[in-house]
């Protein structure tokens, strides 16, 4: 039963969603330590760009691409979930943002395998310790944002908890920002 | 359901019968009732303080008494030795200070304080604790592994943390760092839900300015701990895969940088020291003004000051690298910032001492632990200046100096102001109170005993006594009979502390049956917990949830007849 508890709004943010942004506050500094500890090493090591070279910039560009695509639909279930009550289209766009992730951890799988054939692996040199550390920890909160959203997609087509589209979709927009700062720091940067 | 949301009045009343039908299994250990897991965090946090404290009693007789067969854990050998007090840190600061402190504390006092029927996220609450549970087990089972539990201190250092080759401890280390990065998920989930709770769901009429002390101060505590153990999950993450898939993050034999761990471990380690200084500055907070009878001097300045002070140790980590090769310029940087923080911490001290000034002070079990906290701790932060200040701090590095000014610290904290909050709650924890009289002699056994075990290592440290040495008797110069006699002195006074504690946990156990009926409100307290029954049933407040119209702290005002004047009261 929920308490009584959860039903005050003090601060005048639904308790959901505030619980959210500290969620996210606390995800904020897991990548920021990964990415400070990755620039540190990285500026001290001007050699390190000899490895960084070997990056495929335009499959990182197409993953960036279908991402930030992903985040739209997420956008516009919040639309219909909150401005239209329509749970049913709320849990198509929602399936289209899942698609995104789908397509993105294929391109990543592919370009993985590909990396890792050519003896770029995640013991091979420190650049390709942290660019497989760092695109892994991010994959694996796209694969939880994928099944969370899976959950909430369940529950708007029967017209449930349509407050959770939202919940799901600021989620979903972290780790799109988070990405935005993994694609440049691991392939532009040469 | 949606009824009892709408009617606050009726939702203890739904709740109650319900009550009585649950089985011991969803009561006691499955619950979501803030106050279960306040308990089932208490409960844990002092089984791992006696598996803690029976660790330093094990490798303090190794080196009080090198090579003597310990009675209850036989011979203590070098590795025994390492991982005993790798593990002893380990477990005092994440197995007990922070759950007993922050969570059990924290669980139990937020929702009674700031006045609501239980955590907004009860469910979260129960898994933060499950999660915590099991990380407990997986830390002791590391003593149980081929190679035995870690033994590389609890700062767990690369190269020696990384590479099995030097630790000797194949699978020890790598679930060290499973159970340290299980804990730190556990206390995000049971953070969030603190401040999301403290933020969202104060009783109405609950202003920021009438909070109690002790809840910002577990909030301000919990955003701390949120907002600096990311890098070190990072960290934790990148030192299991350099243990078990062949990464270097910080092996510099490959290229790898053991410094970057050491940022990575005190950028959260040291804001960890106010994680649980904090809760332990409010407990005393709460105590001092009840038993003094007086309003608490300048609240918005140690709210401020908590602010401060947490800004402040994001700024101050690198003092614990001063001797690792870090640019003696930052070390400058890291002097200045590390003396600045002392600055808040002695405000606060300054403004408990103005609390009591001119009050009518009753020397209580809990009021005499709120005292000791501010003596013993004072201890702890002065020697401290001698250590963050680079130029000295290079002389004192890694020698028992460093060890007895931590533990006057931690001590303080963890042991000192958890006796101070569990005697002071008991009453509502329970429904009874304590032995008085029992409390007194813990009190002195304890105090006492703590001064004896580390002024000795102070002085043993300022003559150069080296930490992490499994027998001095291989070291002449650090052998001498009169160091060897001080030893001795800490030791035997550990083994008297430690036996001190049958007393506590004789009256903790004995009163919960035979003590007397405490009422709802013993010790005269303004604060909304004392306005629920003791022990409070699921819900705390069957009869509705109170409303807010004071500050906590109006004691001896002098318009009213009483002395205290509860903060639900109306005017």
């Amino acid at each position: 039963m929920r308490p009584i508890a959860n039903t005050r709004t003090a601060a005048g943010i639904p308790t959901a969603r505030l619980a959210v942004w500290w969620v996210l506050a606390s995800e904020i500094v897991i990548f920021g330590g990964v990415l400070a500890s990755y620039l540190m090493q990285r500026m001290g090591n001007p050699d390190w760009a000899a490895e960084a070279a070997a990056t495929n910039v335009w499959i990182g560009a197409f993953n960036t691409f279908v991402l930030l695509t992903s985040s739209l639909s997420a956008v516009l279930a919040h639309h219909a979930a909150e401005h239209e009550q329509d749970g049913k289209k709320a849990a198509r766009l929602l399936g289209l943002t899942i698609l995104g992730g789908g397509i993105f951890l294929c391109v990543k799988g592919f370009e993985w395998y590909t990396e890792i054939s050519h003896g770029m692996t995640i013991q091979s040199h420190p650049f390709w310790s942290f660019y497989y550390t760092a695109a892994g920890i991010h994959a694996s909160h796209v694969i939880a944002g994928m099944i969370l959203m899976a959950f909430v997609a369940k529950d708007a087509a029967k017209g449930l908890e349509l407050h959770r589209v939202e919940l799901v979709g600021i989620y979903w927009h972290f780790v799109d920002v988070v990405w935005i700062f993994l694609f440049p720091l691991l392939y532009i940067a040469k | 359901m949606a009824e009892s949301i709408e009617h606050p009045g009726h939702a203890g009343g739904h709740d109650a019968p319900h009550d009585h039908e649950m089985s011991f299994w969803s009561k006691y250990i499955f619950s979501t009732d803030h106050k279960v897991i306040a308990m089932q965090y208490l409960f844990t946090g002092m089984a791992m303080g006696l598996i803690g404290g029976f660790f330093a009693y094990a490798f303090r007789m190794q080196l009080a008494f090198p090579g003597m067969e310990v009675p209850g854990w036989g011979m203590v050998s070098p590795a025994d030795y390492n991982s005993l007090v790798t593990n002893h840190g380990t477990i005092m600061i994440f197995w007990v200070a922070m759950p007993v402190l922050i969570a059990a504390f924290g669980n139990f006092l937020i929702p009674l304080m700031i006045g609501c029927d239980d955590m907004v996220f009860p469910k979260i609450n129960r898994l933060s604790f499950q999660i915590f549970f099991v990380s407990a087990i997986v830390l002791l089972s590391s003593f149980f592994v081929p190679g035995g539990a870690f033994g590389g201190a609890w700062t767990a250092y690369p190269p020696l943390s990384a590479n099995p080759n030097y630790s000797l401890t194949p699978m020890g280390s790598s679930i060290w760092v499973v159970a340290v990065a299980l804990e730190f998920i556990a206390f995000l989930l049971g953070g969030i839900n603190f401040i999301t709770t403290a933020m969202n769901a104060r009783a109405p009429g609950m202003k920021l300015y009438d909070i109690p002390i002790v809840v910002w101060m577990i909030v301000v505590a919990s955003i701390l701990f949120m907002a600096s153990v990311g890098p070190l999950i990072a960290g934790a993450i990148m030192l299991f895969m350099d243990q078990n898939i062949g990464t270097h993050f910080f092996d510099p034999a490959y290229g790898g940088d053991p410094i970057l761990w050491q940022h990575l471990f005190w950028f959260f380690g040291h804001p960890e020291v106010y994680v649980v200084l904090l809760p332990a500055m409010g407990i005393t907070a709460e105590i001092i003004t009840v038993f003094a009878r007086k309003k608490l001097f300048a609240y918005r300045t140690v709210l401020y000051t908590t602010f401060g002070t947490g800004v402040l140790s994001f700024t101050v980590w690198a003092h614990h690298q001063f001797i690792a090769g870090i640019d003696p310029r930052m070390a400058h940087v890291f002097t200045i910032t590390t003396l600045l923080i002392s600055i808040p911490i002695a405000e606060m001290c300054f403004v408990y001492v103005a609390t009591l000034y001119g009050g009518s002070i009753t020397f209580s079990t809990p009021m005499l632990w709120a005292l000791a906290f501010i003596f013993e701790f004072l201890i702890g932060g002065v020697t401290g200046i001698f250590l963050g200040a680079s130029g000295s701090d290079i002389y004192f590095h890694d020698t028992y100096f460093v060890l007895a000014h931590f533990h006057y610290t931690f001590f303080p904290i963890a042991i000192i102001g958890t006796f101070a909050g569990v005697t002071f709650w008991y009453p509502k924890m329970f429904g009874k109170m304590m032995n008085d009289t029992l409390g007194k002699l813990h009190f002195w056994g304890t105090v006492i005993p703590f001064n004896l075990i580390f002024i000795p290592l102070f002085v043993l440290g300022a003559a150069g006594q080296h930490r992490r040495i499994y027998n001095y008797e291989h070291f002449p110069e650090l052998s001498a009979p009169w160091m060897q006699d001080l030893r001795q002195v800490a030791t035997i006074a550990l083994v008297v502390m430690l036996g001190m504690q049958l007393v506590f946990f004789y009256n903790f156990f004995a009163s919960m049956f035979r003590g007397k009926a405490a009422g709802k409100n013993p010790w005269k307290s303004n604060t909304l917990e004392w306005t629920a029954d003791s022990p409070p049933p699921h819900g705390n407040w069957p009869e509705g949830l109170p409303n807010v119209y004071r500050g906590p702290y109006e004691y001896s005002h002098p318009d009213r007849d009483d002395d205290y004047w509860p903060q639900n009261v109306p005017s």
